[in-house]
């Protein structure tokens, strides 16, 4: 990317910049070369068929896995290539699809984990972590939004499916970074889980910039400002609910598919 | 920041009462096992304690299974004996009763230097780093003889500068109680450490390495400063056990020393902080006391061992811990008969597993008598009848064991249900 082009990404207000980037498994192309702008404090979804890749290109924004070509910016600086850790620091976090949470820790333990680094800690071996009151603290209001102040002792390993989930986008929010990207968050809710899950998200990701990836529809029209059509490694489209429902391509690629197997509906 | 460094309010009553009863124990356990054998003993345990505790700083609080921990602690009681000799020539003007810091500094010095090799990988490979790094420097123990004494090792004599109080160490006693003060401020450290943030990032990183990468923190040096500060307290317990023994030779770094250490902290129960304190009494019970009746401890040490990876893979500690909240509930009378049976049933067993293997012991080697006696009856064992009694001891002990275990098993799902129910 030039020069020039970095201080435009910087002026356009991006949180994450997405230039032709490509990732490749083996022979496998799995994205294959996708440019996409997140504007700072919206809503951002990316919807698309199995395999398309939406995980893969967040596993790619977050660090997980490597990119094979291209660049990624988050708020106009390069973190193409930086570990997870690194990425986090500079104030991205993300979750998980498969529950990824800490299982003999409670669920207090597990979002103070979440709130240690940022709140300065670090590796500290001289500070005692629960005369720790600002820790506390963010804890404890962590807990609140999410719902499982009640559980605050229980370890998470026994928590319900539910509430794991919820302690997931706990641990991901706790850290307090400004961009957020949630991966599948309501996947295996029931309906009033998803309900309540998507009420959640939307008090805590105010203020913030959110991608996530989503295969309810119903959550992705309730909670998204912009969509994302990826299909085949190659972003299809990007706009808003209107501009994706009415867009010919997407119909034929992906919406009418769906509608056809009625599977991601 | 300034209210927030370490301190203790509000005042955890329990947890000073807990703490207060260790030092108490600590002081008065020569006064109350008075045997010279006894205090041999004590001196051990405290060692192997602190040793124990720092193994598990790896194992049970961060996940990093090392199979060359010894390293640590032999490497650090190598640099203690050349302080030691140093004093005792005059040339290092420090008191006999710090040389633990310096083992500890030595111990942390090379937790630096391996460490920064072993903590790159977490799991199997981190084991199998951790098992050649020990066989490595066992091997140049024994190929630098200058600095290490080869096959004899380096001896020391650990009356040594101006005594301090009158205090020489030379007399047992005074080193037990040497022991005993290093064992509980290392105990209290050790603690601490757990209650700290990379306390607590070390139990993060050992249950979801993934998870805390993306929460900020690189777990290889969360795994490599918990190393270092374990090496500390191993280097710590190396020169501890450098004065008692007034010798460190290559065993001190052998595989077999990492092995005992895993086996102590294993036994007395990973997941739990005190459970290595357990771990490392039975295992010095084991090692020193058995050993003297037995030349098969070993063996009931491996089956001992055995039986807990099976059966209680929390440790003598989760056993403990298990009857708690029965006892809370007032129903530990309930089991009692159980827990009886299965006792009684055990014995009968292990008596007959003893006689079965102290035969075949005096059987395997030509030189030695077959004519022997246990618990005061006297038989050969070339005989027929002794391998029929100890057989049949042995199955009917098993059978019996089977038959407690179920009954065990239905009172306490009894008990557990009541529980439930209580709280639904």
């Amino acid at each position: 990317m030039s020069p020039q082009a970095k201080v435009q990404a910087q002026a356009s207000g991006a949180a994450i910049e997405l230039v032709d980037v490509r990732k490749s498994f083996g022979k496998t192309e799995i994205i294959s070369g996708v440019s996409l702008a997140v504007r700072r404090g919206e809503r951002h979804a990316i919807i698309g068929p199995n395999g398309a890749g939406k995980s893969t290109l967040f596993n790619l924004i977050s660090g997980r896995y490597e990119v094979s070509s291209g660049e990624i910016l988050l708020n106009g600086q390069d973190i193409t290539g930086l570990k997870p850790f690194q990425i986090n620091r500079r104030g991205l976090a993300r979750s998980f699809q498969v529950t990824n949470i800490f299982h003999n820790l409670s669920v207090y333990e597990n979002i103070r984990c979440g709130v240690l680094w940022s709140a300065g800690y670090r590796y500290s071996f001289w500070h005692r972590v629960g005369g720790l009151k600002d820790v506390k603290q963010r804890a404890e209001h962590v807990m609140e939004r999410i719902g499982l102040a009640s559980r605050r002792d229980v370890p998470a390993g026994t928590l319900t499916y539910a509430e794991q989930r919820a302690l997931e986008v706990g641990i991901t929010l706790a850290g307090g970074a400004e961009v957020i990207l949630l991966d599948e968050p309501t996947a295996g809710m029931s309906r009033s889980e998803t309900a309540q899950a998507v009420e959640l998200i939307r008090a805590v990701t105010e203020g913030k910039t959110l991608v996530m990836v989503e295969h309810d529809m119903g959550v992705v029209f309730g909670l998204a400002d912009r969509i994302s059509v990826l299909v085949y490694g190659e972003v299809l489209a990007t706009g808003t609910m209107e501009e994706i429902r009415s867009n010919p391509a997407v119909q034929e690629a992906y919406l009418g598919t769906v509608h056809k197997d009625g599977a991601d509906a | 920041m300034a209210d927030a460094t370490l301190r203790f309010a509000p005042l955890n009553l329990g947890r000073w009462m807990i703490w207060g009863a260790t030092a108490l124990a600590l002081a008065i356990a020569p006064h109350v096992f008075t045997q010279s054998f006894a205090l041999t003993l004590l001196t051990q345990m405290g060692t192997l304690i602190i040793f124990a505790l720092s193994y598990n700083m790896l194992l049970g609080q961060c996940g990093m299974l090392s199979f060359g921990h010894a390293v640590y602690s032999g490497l650090g009681a190598y640099v203690t004996v050349h302080a030691l000799n140093m004093i005792g020539k005059g040339a290092l003007a420090l008191p006999v009763s710090m040389l633990p810091l310096v083992g500890g500094v030595a111990g942390a010095f090379f937790g630096v230097l391996f460490g920064y090799v072993t903590t790159k990988r977490a799991g199997t490979t981190f084991a199998l780093i951790s098992l050649g790094i020990g066989e490595l420097v066992f091997a140049c123990v024994l190929m630098f003889p200058g600095f290490f004494g080869g096959e004899g090792g380096i001896s020391s004599n650990r009356v040594a500068g101006a005594p301090v109080l009158g205090i020489t160490f030379g007399p047992a006693i005074e080193v037990y109680y040497l022991v005993a003060f290093w064992c509980f401020v290392s105990m209290v450290a050790m603690f601490a450490l757990t209650q700290t943030p990379l306390g607590r990032m070390a139990n993060a990183v050992r249950d979801n390495p993934e998870r805390a990468e993306f929460i900020g923190y690189d777990t290889q040096k969360v795994r490599f400063l918990q190393l270092v500060l374990s090496s500390f307290f191993a280097g710590v317990s190396g020169a501890l056990s450098c004065i008692n023994f007034e010798i460190v030779t290559a065993e001190n770094v052998s595989a077999i020393r990492s092995g005992g250490v895993l086996l102590a902290a294993f036994i007395g129960g990973i997941p739990f902080f005190f459970g290595p304190i357990i771990g490392a009494a039975v295992f010095i019970f084991f090692v020193v006391a058995l050993s003297g009746f037995t030349h098969a401890w070993l063996l009931y040490l491996g089956l001992f061992f055995l039986a807990m990876v099976l059966y209680a893979p929390g440790g003598i500690a989760s056993l403990i811990l298990m009857q708690i909240p029965v006892m809370r509930a007032g129903r530990l009378r309930e089991l009692a008969a159980p827990y009886l049976l299965a006792l009684a049933a055990f014995l009968v067993a292990f008596a007959g597993l003893i006689g079965l293997v102290e035969m075949v012991y005096r059987l395997s080697d030509a030189n030695l008598d077959t004519n022997m006696s246990l618990a005061g009856i006297a038989f050969n064992a070339k005989a027929q009848a002794p391998w029929i009694v100890s057989g049949a001891l042995l199955a009917a002990g098993l059978v019996a064991l089977r038959y407690a275990a179920r009954f065990v098993g239905e009172r306490w799902a009894a008990i557990q249900q009541d529980f439930e129910a209580g709280r639904a």
